[in-house]
């Protein structure tokens, strides 16, 4: 079939068969809501469509419901992401293995509707797992592999399937449907409140309050933590499992945390994130051509960061070039430069690397922009020195 | 909506690292807060149960012949002094020991 990428979410949502869910609508996840919504009055997705008031609920409505051992699903970004933030921030301790689209919009203000992934960026250090997809089919396999990765019994954490705004969710590709029968058995049995429950039978207080300062002291509430940490690291093994089971049953075989494109004999690299990394490809075959040795480097997870991954793929280079959607503001870069800077850190020999940002407020990173990037990242491995951020679309 | 059959709890497989639940807080002791405490009269009690009702804290105790609530978790608020109908409990101010 033909389909954007947020039809393809919804497919993907369909495919996993939640019991509930919630989406409040949003540009550019609004035709995903709508996708939902169809797909629920059409009985392809037998689940309960609770329509609420705002993001902060739609959130709140499926704690409940995973507690109660739902399946659930949701989709937001930008401001919605921003309003539900009280409870996104309380999903992945409370361990509710609930998987959310984002559908990644720049923040605003000033006013923007378009994409961006400002907003996916920002949320990245609240706990829940983030992954980035670069294409449409990718966006509806990530969504079925996302129910399997969160309701893993080392990880019971909320998953994050982003795409970006515009580029994917409006991008129009061939995608592959998977057989209904052969994602049953690829996820097998739904998981999701084994080990705290909004259950008769079996009363119990969740999540109460843990002692602090006062009281009963602070080491249950850092037992806690130590173990969302540990759950976060245990994802990293899983997240390639489950990849690698995907391509075992549907051949489709995806980079789970680090891709590596042409890197191989690659003297210097460009580091890119989610869809902008088609065009980078591109690039890197035209700068290929014309005899530069360079390669690419996708990150595909965000969350938990692969570190281990991404320093395997950096040791093969003498410089780096980061292509970020999103800045952080009080570092003046992109935030994927600014992690990637602690990975080079754990490196044998330091190389320099090069801060870009690129595709603020739906802007198109163009193959172009690339060049300009491959460009100057040839110059800072003969020894050039960019101290501050090179912002692609700054005259366009 | 679709259902799953319900899987009995067994508690002993749960890593105690997941999300907090009650059964292992009984250690926090919410009475440490209180700034006042009900004290009942126990000839003006009848046991009607209603300071048992209202209690946000559930901590209204059933004695022989009056109610009265653990000071460990009670927190002070004064609604089973404000419901009770027969004004047979008063809050008294806690003072510092």
């Amino acid at each position: 079939m033909v389909c954007d990428g947020n039809e393809a979410a919804a497919w993907g949502v369909a495919l996993s068969r939640p019991d509930v869910v919630a989406v409040y609508p949003i540009t550019p996840q609004s035709s995903l809501a709508e996708y939902i919504s169809q797909f629920v009055a059409d009985g392809i997705i037998q689940a309960d469509l609770m329509d609420v008031e705002g993001e902060h609920s739609v959130l709140s409505v499926l704690h409940g419901a995973c507690l109660a051992g739902a399946r659930t699903f949701t989709a937001s970004c930008g401001q919605g992401l921003a309003f539900m933030f009280e409870p996104y921030f309380r999903t992945p301790p409370m361990r509710l293995p609930i998987v959310m689209s984002i559908v990644t919009r720049d923040g605003i203000t000033p006013q923007c509707v378009w994409g961006g992934q400002q907003d996916a960026m920002t949320v990245r250090e609240v706990g829940w797992v983030h992954m980035y997809c670069e294409t449409v089919q990718e966006v509806l396999d990530t969504i079925v592999m996302a129910y399997k990765i969160a309701e893993h019994r080392d990880i019971m954490l909320p998953v994050n399937v982003n795409h970006d705004g515009n580029y994917l969710s409006y991008g129009v590709e061939k995608v592959t449907l998977p057989d209904q029968q052969e994602v049953d058995d690829f996820l097998g049995e739904k998981s999701t409140n084994w080990h705290v429950a909004l259950d008769p039978e079996r009363p119990m207080s969740v999540d109460p309050l843990t002692g602090g300062a006062e009281g009963a002291g602070p080491a249950l509430f850092v037992r806690y933590r130590k173990g969302s940490c540990k759950a976060m690291q245990n994802a990293l093994t899983v997240i390639q499992e489950v990849h690698e089971e995907w391509g075992r049953r549907f051949g489709r075989h995806y980079a789970p945390l680090v891709e590596e494109y042409r890197l191989e004999d690659a003297k210097y690299a460009i580091v890119t994130i989610g869809s902008m990394s088609g065009a980078g490809k591109d690039a890197v075959d035209l700068a290929r051509e014309s005899g530069e040795k360079v390669g690419l480097i996708r990150i595909k997870t965000v969350r938990p960061f692969p570190v281990q991954a991404l320093r395997q793929a950096l040791s093969k280079v003498k410089a780096v070039g980061v292509v970020d959607r999103a800045v952080s503001f009080g570092w003046n870069c992109g935030p994927m430069y600014q992690e990637l800077l602690s990975t080079l850190y754990l490196l044998d020999e330091r190389i320099p690397a090069v801060s870009f940002i690129g595709g603020l407020a739906g802007a198109d990173i163009t193959i172009e922009h690339f060049n300009r990037a491959i460009e100057t990242t040839a110059r800072a491995l003969r020894g050039e020195e960019f101290s501050e951020p090179i912002w692609l679309n700054e005259n366009d | 909506m679709r259902r799953q059959a319900r899987k009995p709890f067994d508690e002993s497989k749960i890593p105690n690292d997941l999300c907090p639940i009650a059964t292992e807080l009984i250690e926090l002791k919410t009475g440490d807060w209180r700034a006042e405490r009900p004290v009942v009269d126990r000839d003006k009690c009848v046991k009607c149960a209603t300071c048992w009702l209202y209690c946000p804290t559930q901590c209204v105790q059933e004695k022989s012949t009056w109610f009265e609530a653990n000071l460990e978790i009670c927190k002070g608020c004064g609604i089973c002094a404000d419901e009770c109908p027969h004004h047979a409990i008063v809050m008294k101010e806690e003072l510092e020991e």
